[in-house]
């Protein structure tokens, strides 16, 4: 809608007005300023004390010559990681083999299940129980059971990465099916919609932003379990993860090498939460509140 | 059609109809009217007294305890709905959500375009097809709202205190804007209001009805015919009207003070 001129002065409010010293806020201009100041510091901060942390754990090793095989050094690490980069990037590859593909089982039966539970109360009532009992128990005392049941080392770290990651999406997807608008709900029942296209074009779209926030959380646990599977696994299979990588590592004192390790696992969780925080933003950034800039 | 047609049978016809929830609350009782096409009928009272209750029988989305519900023309459930909030689709554009019966429908966009964007221009959208429901005002998304339930050109539309959340200005607007429509359409409307100015200024009749329990205690007819022009809102007629529902809608507040 066109705004009309402002009749006082004639001026149109699009246009910014001639400075005007007396017109100047300084409070304005003040939270304004340290705003501007905010938005740069906010990458460049934690670059700063990263960098600075880094310098310091250099200068503690070189002051208090510490012995490589007790606490490397920050530039052996990176040399170590250069050096044994092809082993290590093949076992990143398997470690993350298992992430996605725990994660990517978790997002099909978390969200099969919870469009169950949106359908059938008596469902949800009958198998939430057990879903919260294999969240709330802890993997590592669950994973011993599963790697003597389960010949198959793969498919047993699977399953444990799948138990860690597989919650958060059921719980939240269950929660975003639920909380579509009311008065929604009743237009679809007077527009007299199959459940079908009520759970399509309505419990989907809303469970969205929902489900979007599970898979969050949901990708860094994939990542936890899979490690944690394959600690447990221990170092008696095929395996070669990054986990398996550390063990080894340990028992042959190659602290730098664990470190190496630890860093590439480290940097996987960031960007795999990078990634699905960008899927969510590209997927809700036109309709949903917490995608929005406020102006 | 702008007038009420009296000459054929009424589109929809309720009977003594009662409702009781659990808990053997009586939310309205022995409530009858007949709703003829071209109708524009206003259930005005204060909350409790049953008239969204009613409008929710008349929905299909519960059913009554006694009485019946007649649809004599048949088209039961022809209906288009506008609730007090916009109650649009936030993750559709503006055209999406006007599609949204005729999608249900297992019609395509392309084959409703045309349709949606008449009742667009109707509301005084166009070009607004592409939007986000976040990108307009409180007034734009009701106008949306009141798109999709004209868009299939339904028997009854049903108006629950649609510009109840809106600052008085845009409400005038979309009042005037709600009459202009009316009589270009001939659309039939049940309207819940708490407001007798609305009610006398669009329908052509009113049901002032009272809580505890939720019943009809008067029927108002309002003579001015359709089209109204500008000057209704003016006139001396309008007034009239308004000062005798307004005592009506008193007689529903205080029962009491007139020995009812």
């Amino acid at each position: 809608m066109a705004l009309a001129d402002d009749p006082r002065t004639g001026m149109n409010p699009a246009q910014p007005p001639a400075m005007d010293p007396s017109l100047i806020d300084p409070e304005e201009e003040r939270i304004a300023r340290a705003k501007r100041i905010e938005g740069t510091a906010k990458w460049l901060l934690p670059l700063v004390v990263m960098a600075l942390a880094v310098w310091l754990w250099d200068r503690v090793v070189a002051w208090n010559e510490i012995p490589h095989y007790v606490l490397p050094g920050p530039g052996l690490v990176v040399e170590t990681l250069w050096e044994d980069r092809a082993l290590l990037l093949g076992s990143l590859w398997i470690t993350l083999k298992i992430t996605f593909m725990a994660l990517a089982v978790a997002v099909i039966g978390g969200v099969g299940l919870a469009v169950l539970f949106a359908q059938s109360r008596f469902a949800e009532m009958s198998f939430s129980p057990f879903a919260v009992i294999l969240q709330v128990t802890p993997i590592v005392s669950i994973a011993p059971l599963i790697f003597i049941y389960i010949e198959n080392r793969l498919v047993g770290l699977l399953l444990c990465a799948w138990i860690v990651a597989f919650f958060p999406v059921l719980a939240n997807t269950t929660l975003g099916l639920k909380s579509a608008d009311h008065n929604l709900r009743d237009l679809m029942t007077i527009y007299r919609a199959t459940r079908w296209q009520r759970l399509i074009h309505l419990q989907l779209p809303s469970a969205l932003p929902y489900f979007l926030g599970g898979l969050k959380i949901a990708g860094g646990l994939a990542l936890i379990g899979a490690v944690v599977a394959e600690y447990v696994a221990g170092t008696g299979g095929i395996g070669s993860g990054l986990a398996f990588r550390i063990l080894e590592a340990g028992y042959r004192l190659n602290i730098p090498r664990m470190f190496a390790a630890l860093i590439l696992i480290a940097i996987t969780g960031v960007l795999i939460y990078g990634a699905t925080s960008l899927i969510a933003h590209l997927a809700l950034r036109r309709w949903h509140e917490s995608a929005l800039k406020r102006e | 059609m702008a007038q009420p047609d009296t000459s054929t049978e009424p589109i929809l016809r309720l009977r003594q109809v009662d409702k009781t929830f659990a808990g053997n609350i009586v939310a309205l009782r022995g409530m009858s009217m007949e709703v003829r096409q071209g109708d524009f009928i206003s259930l005005l009272g204060p909350s409790g007294c049953g008239k969204s209750t009613a409008l929710r029988l008349i929905a299909g989305l519960m059913r009554a305890t006694h009485g019946r519900l007649d649809w004599p023309g048949g088209g039961e459930g022809d209906l288009g709905v506008v609730f007090q909030e916009p109650t649009l689709m936030p993750w559709a554009t503006v055209e999406r959500n006007v599609w949204l019966p005729f999608r249900l429908r297992r019609q395509s966009l392309a084959a409703s375009r045309q349709t949606i964007h008449e009742a667009l221009a109707l509301v005084g959208l166009e070009g607004f097809e592409k939007k986000y429901p976040r990108e307009l005002s409180g007034g734009m998304k009701m106008r949306v709202s009141i798109a999709r339930a004209l868009v299939t050109n339904p028997r009854l539309i049903l108006m629950d205190e649609p510009f109840a959340a809106l600052d008085e200005i845009t409400r005038q607007r979309l009042n005037d804007d709600l009459l202009s429509l009316k009589a270009k359409t001939g659309a039939t409307v049940i309207f819940v209001t708490h407001s007798v100015f609305e009610s006398v200024f669009l329908s052509n009749r009113i049901l002032v009805m009272a809580p505890r329990p939720g019943r009809v205690i008067e029927e108002i007819d309002v003579p001015e015919p359709y089209p109204r022009g500008d000057g209704w809102r003016n006139s001396h007629a309008y007034v009239e009207m308004a000062a005798r529902t307004s005592n009506a809608l008193q007689r529903a507040l205080h029962p009491e003070s007139e020995g009812v």
